[in-house]
């Protein structure tokens, strides 16, 4: 017996998902650069939300073109993937068809079939989702952030599948045992007379070579997955679990700030006392956040899972009257400069050596971050429970309480909040005048 | 105008030995603002109506923080925050009620962190259970049949919830309700929100209340009714801009049930 394939086999399947491990390792490095976040609350209502909105796909068919496609490209890769176990199992142990072996043939023909139904389908959804980018245009796919490689790699991910879904089909149509079991060849079986004219020997090359091309292209697009937008397919599950589970109004309280205003509001504290001995916590390096390493790790997890699909900015008001803001762009650049940072620790042998750059400014300008009227139509819109408005909210705390470079007319209404309690210049003493005018 | 409104403050409650049964947060518009002042009185008037005993801070109340905090100063957002929740616990509160969804939001999430922690609702779930308990009647009268679209206020309806409220209190009015093609937890907001309100807008090529006006238009409303003073104010801002100030008003929800009450 010939044992070359197997062990060529062998060893694409331990590069390719030994290389993804290792990129996965980098990232979760990555993502705990971000400061401690405490998520551990509440666990039966985390595990819902993360069945609802990545496994329901819930939020998805709040847009019910889109999201009606989504679902037929979500269910299709989940359930295809099944087919990818016997390849697995046939290419270490050289079989042919493993399940063949191990399934009543009615079983087994009615699997495939549904596998071929769900990959036509799938290739179906995936022409008309390049067609929305390419030829519709649709407005949230034309948005600034969206020139170069954010609009290659997602007509990248598209070709891919479609490729993927042919290559099955014909792997499939071009098997002749299985073409001639005639069970399962629901779709296969319509593509095969395009082979009508090849010999036997010629359809097993070609059927060898898609099996071939397709695994491997399956484990290509697996390592292309951490250099795209297409993570959320995994990562679409922790962060919704790891999602914001308070009223989307309810903003954090700075611990630290809390501390600071208990200390002067306590009529017996000491202004002058020396620290405790043992007072081992420390204050915070600065407020709010100017780069990645300032923002939360669930932030930092958001921006990997991002997909980029741009529904937040299309509800954004600020975005929708030709302001500068987008939330899409407010994680993109987050997951930029956080990839800057990591490749930064890399060269650096596990430091990071400052680069005289940051998120704030160098990435996301002030003029964005002072556009948001903190609505919440971005977190509401994200199908996987992404918060763009907790990354805009830190940064301002960092301008307004390390930098004080808030717009003018805003340190105004902040001082009339000081003086007199209230954000226009109003005595306080006057408050209830409007009961006798 | 002598109109007498019984409105007594928590220290003259105090004075007379008597816990009121809600506390009505004004907030800074609506002690200020000259609109708002007028969506202030006629929700105390369907409080006097109803016999609700209620108290307001008046000279002890201070804004909540919330333009501070939404601009990111947390420092002075906690000050006033522990500032007023001292004031609120020394007169033992437990239930408050407000006409501004940004006190609302700010005093029913995050004042809990701080050691304040209070039953709050809108105005128009307080008006709406005084309703329900029969409290409080109300005949469609004046706006029998009007075209009357709802503004959703974000620190409202996508913040915390609560989109049915105010949509019960229109119904009863024997109103048509009718809704803009982005409503409830699609709302757009107003643009006076995250402080937006207390400064000029970023460049852009639209202001975003001229935006939400417009779409508030093509429902062909009579009525534009908000639930929140800065909306009130963006809204009335935008029919102006399109000059439609003649064809249709902008009213608080307890302005519309005041006036049908004719108070």
């Amino acid at each position: 017996m010939n044992y070359i394939p197997n062990i060529l086999f062998a060893i694409a399947l331990i590069f390719g998902i030994g290389f993804f491990a290792k990129n996965v390792k980098k990232l979760w490095r990555n993502v705990k650069l971000g400061q401690d976040k405490d998520v551990s609350d509440n666990k039966p209502q985390r595990w819902k939300n993360m069945a609802m909105i990545a496994l329901g796909q819930s939020k998805m068919v709040k847009r019910p073109v889109a999201g009606f496609f989504h679902i037929v490209v979500y269910v299709g890769f989940v359930i295809i993937n099944i087919e990818v176990l016997e390849i697995i199992i046939d290419g270490l142990f050289g079989t042919h068809r493993i399940g063949l072996d191990v399934l009543p043939e009615y079983v087994y023909g009615f699997l495939i079939g549904s596998f071929e139904v769900l990959a036509a389908l799938v290739f179906v959804a995936v022409v008309i989702f390049w067609i929305r980018r390419n030829a519709i245009k649709l407005k949230r796919f034309m948005s600034p952030e969206m020139k170069g490689w954010p609009k290659n790699d997602g007509n990248f991910i598209l070709y891919f599948e479609m490729v993927l879904m042919t290559l099955f089909l014909v792997m499939n149509a071009t098997d002749t045992t299985f073409q001639n079991l005639n069970s399962g060849n629901i779709i296969s079986q319509h593509i095969a007379p395009l082979f009508s004219g090849v010999s036997e020997g010629g359809l097993h090359i070609i059927e060898r070579s898609a099996w071939w091309i397709h695994i491997l292209g399956i484990l290509v697009f697996l390592n292309y997955l951490y250099y795209s937008k297409h993570l959320h397919i995994l990562l679409a599950f922790p962060n919704t679990y790891y999602g914001n589970l308070n009223p989307k109004g309810q903003f954090t309280n700075n611990d630290a700030v809390t501390k600071e205003v208990m200390l002067m509001m306590d009529p017996n504290a000491d202004p002058f006392a020396a620290p405790a001995e043992d007072e081992t916590e420390e204050a915070p390096a600065k407020f709010g956040a100017s780069d990645v390493q300032d923002l939360s790790w669930v932030n930092l997890l958001n921006a990997y899972t991002c997909t980029e699909c741009g529904r937040c900015t299309s509800e954004c008001p600020a975005n929708q009257t030709g302001k500068k803001l987008s939330p899409r762009k407010i994680m993109m650049d987050t997951r930029d400069r956080l990839e800057e940072v990591g490749k930064n620790i890399d060269v650096n042998k596990g430091e990071f050596v400052d680069d005289g750059k940051q998120l704030l400014n160098d990435y996301i300008t002030k003029e964005e971050l002072w556009a948001c009227t903190s609505c919440n139509a971005c977190t509401e819109a994200c199908p996987v429970s992404i918060d763009p408005l907790n990354i805009i909210m830190e940064m301002r705390r960092y301008l307004v309480m390390e930098e004080s470079a808030a717009p003018m007319e805003l340190n105004n209404m902040m001082t009339n909040i000081e003086n007199n309690g209230a954000p226009w210049p109003y005595n306080q003493m006057d408050r209830l005048n409007w009961k006798d005018e | 105008m002598s109109e007498q409104l019984k409105v007594p403050t928590m220290a003259e409650m105090m004075a007379e030995g008597k816990q009121p049964e809600v506390l009505f947060w004004v907030g800074c518009a609506g002690s200020f603002d000259d609109r708002a002042k007028k969506i202030t009185k006629a929700f105390v008037r369907l409080l006097n109506k109803a016999n609700v005993e209620f108290a307001v801070l008046g000279a002890e109340e201070s804004c909540t923080g919330d333009p501070a905090k939404r601009s990111g100063n947390e420092f002075l957002f906690q000050m006033q925050a522990v500032t007023n929740i001292e004031v609120m616990n020394a007169y033992e509160i437990k239930k408050i009620v407000t006409a501004c969804p940004h006190c609302f939001n700010t005093l029913k999430n995050e004042y809990p962190g701080l050691g304040g922690n209070y039953d709050v609702v809108h105005h128009t779930q307080f008006l709406k259970g005084l309703l329900d308990d029969g409290r409080l009647t109300v005949e469609g009268g004046q706006f029998k049949g009007k075209r009357i679209t709802f503004h959703d206020p974000c620190y409202l309806g996508r913040a915390n919830n609560v989109y049915e409220a105010p949509r019960d209190l229109i119904r009863k009015l024997d109103a048509e309700l009718v809704e803009m093609k982005s409503c409830k937890s699609r709302g757009l907001c107003c643009g006076a929100g995250g402080a937006q309100m207390f400064k000029e807008p970023e460049a852009g090529n639209k202001d975003i209340n001229i935006e939400r006006t417009e779409q508030a238009l093509e429902t062909k409303p009579q009525i534009i009714a908000a639930g929140c003073p800065f909306c009130n104010t963006m809204m009335t801002d935008g029919v102006k801009g399109k000059e439609k100030e003649g064809d249709v008003e902008v009213m608080d929800i307890a302005e519309l049930i005041a006036n049908a009450q004719d108070l």
